[in-house]
């Protein structure tokens, strides 16, 4: 594998969404969602203005993961598919660069501009709640931040996927919106209508580990469980072992859904 | 005359035997050809006759099924593919490229893709006739400016071998001679150039050597006038004459074969073998008196096409 012609095809990536005022946009999005999250979140409970770190980024993290998924999705749905349709696949693959190197470049690419948008958009944030933050606050908070560039990065990945695999634009988009139903919405819904259909008899044992077949889920534990505070506001969390929710091996999960549709989609461009 | 020895052929591209299938699809079949080093080839055929395909592997942008294709004895798609990549130039049919960009911005990105000097692409512009645009977005680009940049692309890294796939799509008449003129230059310098064209008037005058494609397989290959050799094309002869002599030419014609003569008003128009050219314009000499003008119609390309295409289906 060569670096430069991978770089190229990165940068390339990354300055049209410089260009075109994405990251701009997304980062400006997430600034806006989370600052009337952490002052109007409590306005249910009768109050306004900044609470607790945890009640921030627990509502932080239900924001996210409609969000980010979707924004993520709608970045790579078309890196492959989109090239490919205008034309200009050929023309790309009849220079001196492999495959590998062209998917992932693209990857590369969008991968920067979403994270520079989530540092950005979140970062402000931190930035703005900074003297109301003691340091373990800031810890968590960078916890969170974290993780949000692994769950971006995981659907960037399930959708660089899609965007190999669909055979045009159109049918690229419906898999990516297909997929965020899936995986924001209707997962969850099936695992508690299992468990409570069983009368929570049946698969109560497997049923955490059922959890890490979606990153969301995957991304509510790790910010979840970290807050001590938070895991009450969660029912959900309750049946969860503790010896899963090291937040070590929740990562590793993570950066195997990110891995593995790449690989995926590798194997798939390939033939 | 004397006899020259053909110095020994400098092979720059061959294919040999190649088949592709998409499925049940015989996509190409038992293709075989060589192009030399410094000429301009042609590639016609109808539309999914099998052009883009054979383009597709000979850029090793797709496998063979069976066969082989190599540039400068190099397999195009084995371990130094890189190598041979950067050796070729690439103008793909109907080039789509990136509307965000400006014109020097997209030629920088390919020369760093390719690994050129991104100090050639403003000369390159210039080259192609679009100076005046560099700093301009290609959204705003018209059809034929669109295809020059595509050409300017192909030209990055001074490659020794170019592919280009209809080049002409979009452009006016002064910009196609500005094109062969470009071509012709590029010759000189020991560049080989693989094209296809539509336009068939356009480009039999223009490549050194010709190859027919249709449903897949090589139809014919060689020079224009080795096809209309070996295809033995008929040739017309159209004699100008006033009505009252028609019958004396007529009479002569008898004594030669021809293959068709009709007669009306001022013209009489023979269609014979071409073996049969030089007996049947010796006989009309002598009728000097009697004709006023004579033209005669070599079989076109056109006609070699249309002719071939008549034989498959």
């Amino acid at each position: 594998m060569e670096w430069r012609p991978l770089l190229t095809v990165a940068g390339k990536e990354f300055r049209d969404r410089i260009r075109n005022r994405w990251v701009l946009a997304v980062a400006l999005i997430f600034t806006v969602f989370a600052l009337v999250i952490t002052y109007f979140g409590g306005a249910q409970q009768g109050s306004i203005g900044f609470r607790s770190i945890e009640f921030v980024i627990a509502s932080l993290v239900s924001l996210v993961i409609y969000l980010i998924p979707l924004i993520a999705l709608l970045l790579g749905f078309d890196a492959i598919v989109g090239e490919r349709e205008r034309g200009s696949l050929n023309l790309l693959l009849s220079m001196p660069i492999t495959r590998l190197e062209l998917l992932l470049g693209k990857y590369l690419g969008l991968a920067s501009a979403l994270v520079l948008s989530i540092i950005i958009g979140f970062g402000l944030v931190a930035l703005m709640l900074l003297p109301q933050l003691t340091p373990v606050a800031l810890y968590h908070y960078l916890g969170f931040m974290l993780s949000s560039v692994l769950l971006g990065l995981a659907f960037l990945s399930i959708a660089v996927l899609s965007s190999v695999i669909a055979r045009d634009r159109t049918r690229a988009s419906g898999i990516a919106i297909a997929l965020w139903f899936l995986f924001v919405l209707v997962f969850d819904l099936l695992l508690l209508g299992a468990l409570v259909a069983t009368g929570g008899q049946y698969g109560g044992d497997i049923f955490p580990y059922l959890l890490l077949f979606n990153p969301t889920d995957i991304f509510r534990i790790l910010n979840i469980f970290s807050l001590d505070d938070v895991r009450t506001l969660y029912g959900l969390a309750t049946v969860f072992p503790e010896a899963l929710a090291e937040p070590w091996l929740l990562g590793g999960v993570m950066l195997l859904w990110i891995m593995l549709p790449l690989v995926l989609a590798y194997w798939s461009f390939r033939r | 005359m004397a006899t020259t020895i053909p110095a020994p052929a400098d092979t720059v591209i061959r294919v040999s035997h190649v088949s592709k299938d998409y499925g049940a699809v015989h996509a190409l079949s038992d293709i075989s050809l060589e192009c030399r080093r410094g000429e301009i080839f042609g590639l016609i055929g109808h539309n999914g006759a099998g052009k883009s395909t054979l383009f597709r592997l000979m850029l090793g942008l797709d496998p063979v099924s069976s066969g082989s294709i190599q540039i400068d004895q190099v397999d195009v798609t084995g371990k130094n593919f890189r190598d041979v990549r950067r050796k070729v130039g690439y103008l793909p049919e109907n080039v789509v490229l990136y509307d965000n960009l400006t014109g020097l911005e997209t030629l920088q990105f390919f020369a760093r893709l390719k690994g050129a000097p991104l100090n050639q692409c403003a000369e390159l512009l210039e080259q192609v006739g679009l100076g005046h645009a560099a700093q301009r977005r290609v959204s705003g680009y018209s059809k034929g400016m669109r295809q020059r940049l595509g050409f300017a692309q192909a030209l990055l890294g001074q490659p020794q071998l170019l592919f280009l796939d209809e080049p002409t799509n979009g452009l006016d008449p002064e910009a196609i001679r500005d094109f062969y003129r470009i071509l012709h230059t590029l010759k000189q310098q020991g560049v080989t150039i693989i094209l296809t064209s539509h336009i068939l008037a356009e480009i039999q005058t223009r490549v050194d050597r010709l190859a027919l494609l249709a449903n897949g397989r090589l139809q014919a290959l060689g020079t224009v006038a080795q096809l209309r050799h070996n295809l033995n094309l008929p040739v017309r002869v159209i004699i100008d004459a006033h009505p009252q002599h028609h019958s004396t030419i007529l009479q002569t014609l008898q004594a030669v074969p021809t293959q068709q003569i009709t007669a009306q008003d001022h013209s009489i128009n023979v269609t014979l073998d071409r073996n049969e050219k030089l007996r049947v314009l010796q006989r009309l000499a002598t009728l000097t008196d009697q004709i006023q003008d004579l033209h005669i119609h070599e079989a076109s390309l056109e006609d070699v096409f249309f002719g071939l295409n008549e034989e498959v289906h």
